[in-house]
């Protein structure tokens, strides 16, 4: 009963940290895009609201909860309401199993550095991801605006495309860990990180990350020039913060996945296992807005035939070759 | 006790969407509450500590062929008139689901009659699939014991596939021709 209240209590305090975490690094996330974005084209970025812009998150964050609410006529409301929820539920969700470093003890306890380390580790994190579709779609569908569904339409298909890419590209890794549980997989990088093991892995990963994310250049569902700003177009204030807020922090788990499976995960020399989390997150992050203020934007029937003609099969053949070399060796 | 009442609660929230399925009239909401269903269905299945089959009825039911179905409704473009207009008799469509029905409650109540409320355990008890591994026992099961409706499915699956492009493609060359 004891251990049970311990377990109880040690786990609600993990969650709070976590996820007020989470809420900070989004916030901030937004303001490092735009400086990053703004000196890579030689512009300054925010600069007014405190030192650097610092403060221009939380600026931005007070504007959009006293914006007004518009909810356009025709929508269904119900939906119209859920689907930013359902959105950004499921992306805070993920980071549920990610480990963030070893074992710690503090007065006798002994701490593991992950929230929960369940047996299906990636199973659960690709499962609760695929359900954040949902948000967009119905998003699309309930403003009952033609942009809106067109955006909705392109990024179910989209996203639907490159999951399977993505839950492919990981599997080589699995089968050298022999597990599921993200803890087991950073274990089994003690001696070698698997983006040497699995450099085809990691390229796939990569690229089909960046299209689950609609992040540019595979950001079709907001495409400005052809569908205003996508399934998005009719939200505004809080609710728009919240589809804001989903896109940053599947960025996150989709970087602390890749960080996990390919680049050792907490491990890491001298410095404590927690900055070398962060640290190795931090640019994966970078790499993403690197990628935006670079690439010109996919066109969509490019975009199907590379998903379906090129990365599919290469990552199923990946899997065969791993599985071809651990059978010989 | 904590999973006594979880179990209630759960199965509780399935039915009442499953029924929710049925008698909603627009079909967006019907696969809404189709996927809580599955979502559901999923809390259960870990209730059953089959976390494997828990995640896989999520990634595919959930997140991949509901998505699918909401498209085609989406597609579909239902005016109002078409979701309420006048309704048809379906008098076969009625009498034989009221039949099937009552075959299907007849066939699960024998078969709860003759093991579940006799107690008569099974091969795979949750406490002997924890001890060896959900994941590890499935994969294991699935390539030596039940191999072959393993390979049976999979031909299935992949004549569908090919049937769906003969279609697709017939259409095209249609319209070529025209």
């Amino acid at each position: 009963m004891l251990n049970a209240l311990i377990f109880t209590i040690l786990a609600t305090i993990k969650i709070c940290i976590v996820v007020g975490i989470l809420l900070m690094i989004i916030a901030y996330l937004i303001w490092v895009e735009r400086k990053v974005m703004a000196h890579m084209q030689v512009r300054l970025g925010p600069m007014r609201v405190g030192w650097h812009g610092l403060l221009q998150p939380i600026a931005d964050g007070l504007k959009l909860i006293f914006k007004e609410d518009i909810i356009p006529a025709q929508a269904s409301k119900v939906i119209f309401v859920l689907a930013p929820v359902i959105a950004v539920v499921p992306a805070l969700l993920s980071i549920a199993v990610i480990p963030f470093g070893d074992t710690i003890s503090i007065a006798g306890i002994s701490i593991d550095m992950v929230i929960t380390d369940v047996n299906i580790g990636i199973l659960f994190i690709l499962a609760v991801t695929s359900v954040g579709v949902y948000g967009i779609i119905l998003g699309g569908w309930s403003s009952n605006n033609k942009y809106s569904l067109l955006g909705a339409l392109r990024s179910a298909a989209q996203m639907i495309s490159y999951e399977l890419s993505l839950g492919l590209s990981l599997i080589g890794v699995i089968m050298i860990s022999q597990s599921l549980s993200l803890v087991d997989i950073v274990n089994s990088q003690a001696k070698c990180w698997f983006i040497i093991l699995q450099p085809i892995g990691f390229l796939i990963y990569a690229i089909s990350a960046i299209a689950e994310t609609n992040r540019c250049p595979f950001d079709l569902p907001e495409a400005e020039t052809e569908l205003v700003a996508g399934f998005h177009t009719e939200y505004s204030s809080m609710k728009f913060a919240l589809f804001f807020m989903a896109e940053y922090a599947n960025i996150i788990t989709v970087s602390a996945v890749g960080v996990t499976f390919f680049f050792g995960g907490w491990r890491g020399p001298f410095l404590p296992p927690v900055v070398w989390f962060l640290i190795k997150m931090a640019l994966c992050i970078f790499f993403f807005i690197w990628l935006r203020s670079t690439f010109p934007r996919f066109r969509y029937d490019q975009l199907m035939k590379f998903g379906w003609k090129i990365l599919f099969p290469v990552a199923l053949a990946n899997i065969l070759i791993t599985g071809l070399v651990m059978a010989l060796l | 006790m904590l999973e006594a009442l979880l179990f209630l609660i759960i199965s509780l929230i399935t039915i009442v969407c499953a029924l929710c399925v049925v008698f909603q009239k627009n079909p967006i909401y019907s696969a809404i509450f189709l996927i809580q269903t599955m979502v559901s269905l999923a809390v259960l299945y870990i209730l059953l500590h089959a976390q494997f089959i828990a995640a896989i009825q999520v990634m595919v039911y959930a997140g991949a062929i509901m998505v699918l179905f909401i498209f085609v409704i989406m597609l579909l473009n239902l005016s109002k008139a078409d979701i309420e207009g006048e309704r048809d008799n379906l008098l076969f469509q009625k009498s034989s689901a009221i039949i099937l029905g009552f075959i299907l409650v007849v066939m699960i109540g024998v078969v709860s009659v003759k093991t579940v409320f006799q107690g008569v355990k099974g091969e795979y008890t949750p406490e002997s699939i924890s001890q060896i591994g959900n994941t590890q026992l499935v994969g294991k099961l699935l390539f030596t014991k039940f191999v072959f409706p393993f390979e049976i499915a999979s031909i299935l699956l992949f004549a569908a596939i090919i049937g769906a492009i003969v279609l697709a493609k017939k259409k095209i060359i249609e319209d070529e021709k025209a």
